[in-house]
């Protein structure tokens, strides 16, 4: 199970109206780190399936939330939930590192 | 047990792979997580790597490298060392997966860090606006005011590249002449977008959500006065990577690892390091993969000796099919 896409038109959906924590990867194609940590989350996800969704947003196709989100250095993960941002990890991190970031939501 | 395990996935990691592998020593890469291939990933055009008239991107140079080792029969580990023993014939790698390795012979690359300018406002504001990683962040400052913190080729480079995004760009430097080469030195005083701001350093980060100014020392007098900014790209020189070691290996004063002359011998038998993290001058691609070179000449030597030496300690004895000692390769 990979980390899925969303994007502008489904966030209200995918991310604000999510029951669970969602992560959101804003990242682009362009962005080295972002290629390196997304199989890192892609890992994470099949391991906690039920506890986490992670989805990715490309910040080149969808500028009014990287807007919105006052993102300016990426990768960036925010975790939301109820539709609130509770937890910010920016830039690029090994596997062991993120899971205690995300302890609360998947520990 | 590896015969040699190369800790790093730069320059000097890469090249030390392909010649440790090209010696059938099988060499094990743990190349990281999430930094494969070192600081050369975040930069774009390198033009000064032998071989590459035309230039080649920093990420394509690294992938090449990686082939060219993997080409060989390096193996590459995408994993991370949280320890590392290095006491005795036998050294251990622990990995970040929980996974556990064991070689006669370590080759440290670990390359350099970006430095931190030591201020309160740093940490809170990183990824607010203040950022290390021009191509990663400067698509968020288009037609923003901005500046780069520093004097060398990565400040000039990070400038020069950032002005395709802002619409200024300040480079905030504390003397007043450069540490860059003359060639980025001078592209970067030909860009209009670019302004020099001399003999001034960084005192504070203003801003509460995000970055909204700096407030400059002026280095001669001591006076200091407040610039809008809306981003903040610290270049300021990086520092060895040596938290894994530095209880281990002996340091020199500048805090890299010290090295027996020109040599990669580190104070402990069996380990070698290798680029940044040994280099306090350098520190360029060219240097750092010429140092890997002598990492794996190195090794190669040191593991020769061991055999020759007919393996007394038990563990090294189950090193299987050593290569012979070489004396033209290492002399």
């Amino acid at each position: 199970m990979t980390a899925k896409a969303t994007t502008s038109s489904t966030w209200e959906q995918d991310v604000l109206n999510a029951e669970g924590p969602v992560l959101v990867d804003f990242w682009a194609e362009w962005c080295g780190p972002c290629r390196m940590v997304a199989p890192v989350l892609d890992e994470i996800q099949s391991e906690h399936p039920d506890k986490i969704t992670i989805l990715k947003l490309n910040v080149d196709e969808n500028p009014d939330l990287a807007m919105k989100y006052q993102i300016t250095s990426i990768p960036a993960m925010k975790v939301f939930q109820g539709g609130e941002v509770k937890t910010t990890i920016i830039g690029a991190k090994p596997k062991f590192a993120l899971e205690k970031d995300l302890a609360a939501f998947i520990g | 047990m590896r015969h040699v395990i190369i800790i790093g996935s730069g320059p000097a990691g890469f090249t030390a792979a392909t010649y440790a592998a090209r010696a059938n020593l099988s060499p094990l890469v743990v190349a990281s997580s999430v930094e494969v291939g070192g600081e050369l990933m975040n930069t774009t055009e390198v033009e000064n790597f032998p071989g590459f008239p035309e230039a080649i991107q920093g990420p394509e140079l690294m992938a090449k490298m990686q082939e060219q080792a993997e080409k060989f029969g390096a193996e590459i580990l995408y994993d991370d060392v949280v320890e590392l023993s290095v006491d005795g014939p036998v050294k251990r790698v622990k990995l970040g997966s929980g996974a556990e390795h064991e070689a006669a012979a370590i080759i440290y690359a670990t390359g350099s860090a970006y430095r931190k300018l030591g201020l309160p406002g740093e940490e809170r504001l990183s990824g607010h606006g203040v950022s290390w990683c021009a191509t990663c962040d400067g698509f968020f400052f288009r037609d923003r005011v901005i500046a780069v913190v520093g004097g060398g080729d990565s400040a000039m480079e990070e400038a020069t590249f950032l002005t395709r995004f802002a619409s200024k760009v300040y480079v905030i430097h504390r003397k007043d002449t450069l540490r860059a080469s003359k060639i980025m030195q001078e592209r970067a005083f030909a860009n209009p977008k670019i302004e020099f701001i001399w003999n001034a350093e960084v005192a504070d980060i203003l801003g509460d959500e995000a970055v909204s100014g700096v407030v400059l020392r002026d280095t001669t007098d001591g006076t200091t006065r407040e610039l809008p900014l809306e981003g903040l790209f610290v270049a300021i020189g990086n520092d060895p990577r040596t938290h894994l070691v530095h209880d281990k290996l002996e340091l020199t004063s500048e805090g890299t690892i010290w090295v027996d002359g020109r040599s990669s011998r580190t104070s402990v038998p069996g380990v070698f390091a290798a680029g940044d993290v040994i280099d306090p001058t350098y520190r360029q691609a060219a240097t750092a993969a010429g140092s890997g070179t002598v990492a794996a000449l190195d090794a190669e030597h040191y593991l020769a000796a061991l055999d020759d030496a007919g393996a007394p300690e038990e563990d090294v004895a189950q090193i299987d099919g050593l290569p012979e000692a070489d004396p033209v390769s290492v002399g």
